[in-house]
């Protein structure tokens, strides 16, 4: 899987929370408050089922997923897409 | 949330837990993370798993929001402090009772004597209700003095507040031993005293089920009621994103026992909110409500 094809795919899930503002793939989402601590546990899972991936205890810290780019390093960092 | 008091001398080790839906998985949880043992009862082996994995991953996206310098708490063992069972003779050695049974007196009052025969004399019953009777549910034991309401808030390991009822018969120990257990969840409570619905469901109920009336009445979209809380009164939540995180299914119980217990039409139920729960739209917990929610 490419770069802009785990990119589109996470963007395309916040984007079903996220109904009423923008926001910029490298934004923070958390400290926006457009993703609260609710829809962490789903974000996770979507991740993990969706690109097959496990994520370890050290993996599971909010900057691995404060934004959709930062989502996507941590793909890259393992292994599941090119490294960013 | 503050730490126990070490100089406290009533600290909980083992606590029953009765209901594995949303309310019982958090508040399990919540033990587990503040290292006290559960055991968590449901009637459906298949509700327990789901809880259970349910516990994992929240334990698991927990840790995502710890400080950086806090050690990363193992969910494998914090798992391990809960038991999940069907068999209720497994509280025969608790402390302390928290029950999350679906909001049905029926169903409630089968259980309040089930407990009352197995656990020990001094273990106190906390009803887990947002709106039936807590003295009602004393009557079902033989130990009145020792039943109070814990209205937890959802997510329970994440809210640090509590509505606390007392009963006609909850004794003034109960009361502070039921305030310490709290403060060993981390948790405050405000007590009030027993009337259906009590504090925050009374009014709440209501503000749901009047926004399902807008809907139905055609007057806005949900999106729109729920942006007008948020954005004109600076509430977290609209109610109708509110009704969803509950669950419109309880949100239906919980009216149907306050029109019983005041006889007012006022908590008369919307009949689209009981078209959505004929339908299976439960809200987050069933992946759709008023909004769509991956499950």
């Amino acid at each position: 899987m490419t770069q802009s094809d785990a990119r589109s795919k996470v963007r395309a899930f916040l984007e079903k929370f996220i109904r009423d503002q923008d926001f910029e793939d490298g934004d923070n989402v958390f400290a926006l408050g457009l993703v609260n601590s609710l829809m962490a546990m789903q974000l996770v899972l979507f991740l993990e089922k969706e690109f097959g991936v496990k994520f370890t205890n050290q993996d599971l810290n909010l900057k691995n997923f404060r934004s959709v780019d930062s989502m996507v390093e941590l793909l890259g960092v393992r292994g599941i897409i090119a490294a960013v | 949330m503050s730490e126990p008091n070490k100089n406290d001398v009533m600290t909980y080790q083992k606590v029953g837990v009765i209901g594995a839906g949303v309310m019982g998985t958090g508040v399990a949880q919540n033990l587990a993370q503040r290292g006290m043992r559960a055991v968590l009862v449901d009637v459906s082996e298949t509700v327990l798993t789901k809880a259970r994995e349910t516990i994992f991953n929240s334990l698991r996206v927990a840790g995502m929001f710890r400080r950086d310098d806090a050690p990363v708490a193992d969910p494998e063992q914090t798992v391990g402090m809960i038991e999940f069972t069907t068999d209720y003779t497994r509280l025969s050695d608790v402390e302390f009772v928290v029950e999350n049974v679906v909001e049905k007196l029926a169903i409630k009052t089968e259980i309040y004597p089930r407990l009352d025969a197995i656990c020990p004399p001094e273990c106190i019953f906390a009803a887990n209700t947002s709106a039936i009777s807590i003295t009602k549910l004393g009557g079902f034991t033989k130990r009145p003095d020792k039943v109070l309401g814990m209205h937890f808030m959802n997510p329970v390991p994440m809210k640090s507040m509590v509505e606390v009822i007392r009963g006609h018969h909850t004794s003034e120990e109960t009361l502070v031993r039921g305030k310490a257990f709290l403060a060993q969840l981390g948790k405050e409570a405000v007590v009030v005293n027993d009337m259906p619905g009590f504090v925050s469901n009374r009014v709440l109920m209501l503000t749901v089920n009047e926004a399902v009336w807008l809907v139905q009445d055609q007057v806005a979209s949900a999106a729109d009621v729920d942006k007008i809380f948020r954005s004109c009164f600076g509430h977290k939540m609209g109610p109708l994103e509110t009704g969803d995180l509950i669950g419109l299914d309880t949100i239906l119980f919980s009216l149907d026992e306050l029109y019983a217990a005041f006889g007012d039409p006022k908590f008369r139920r919307c009949p689209l909110l009981q078209k959505m729960v004929d339908a299976g739209l439960h809200g987050r917990k069933s992946g759709e409500g008023f909004y769509k929610y991956s499950v």
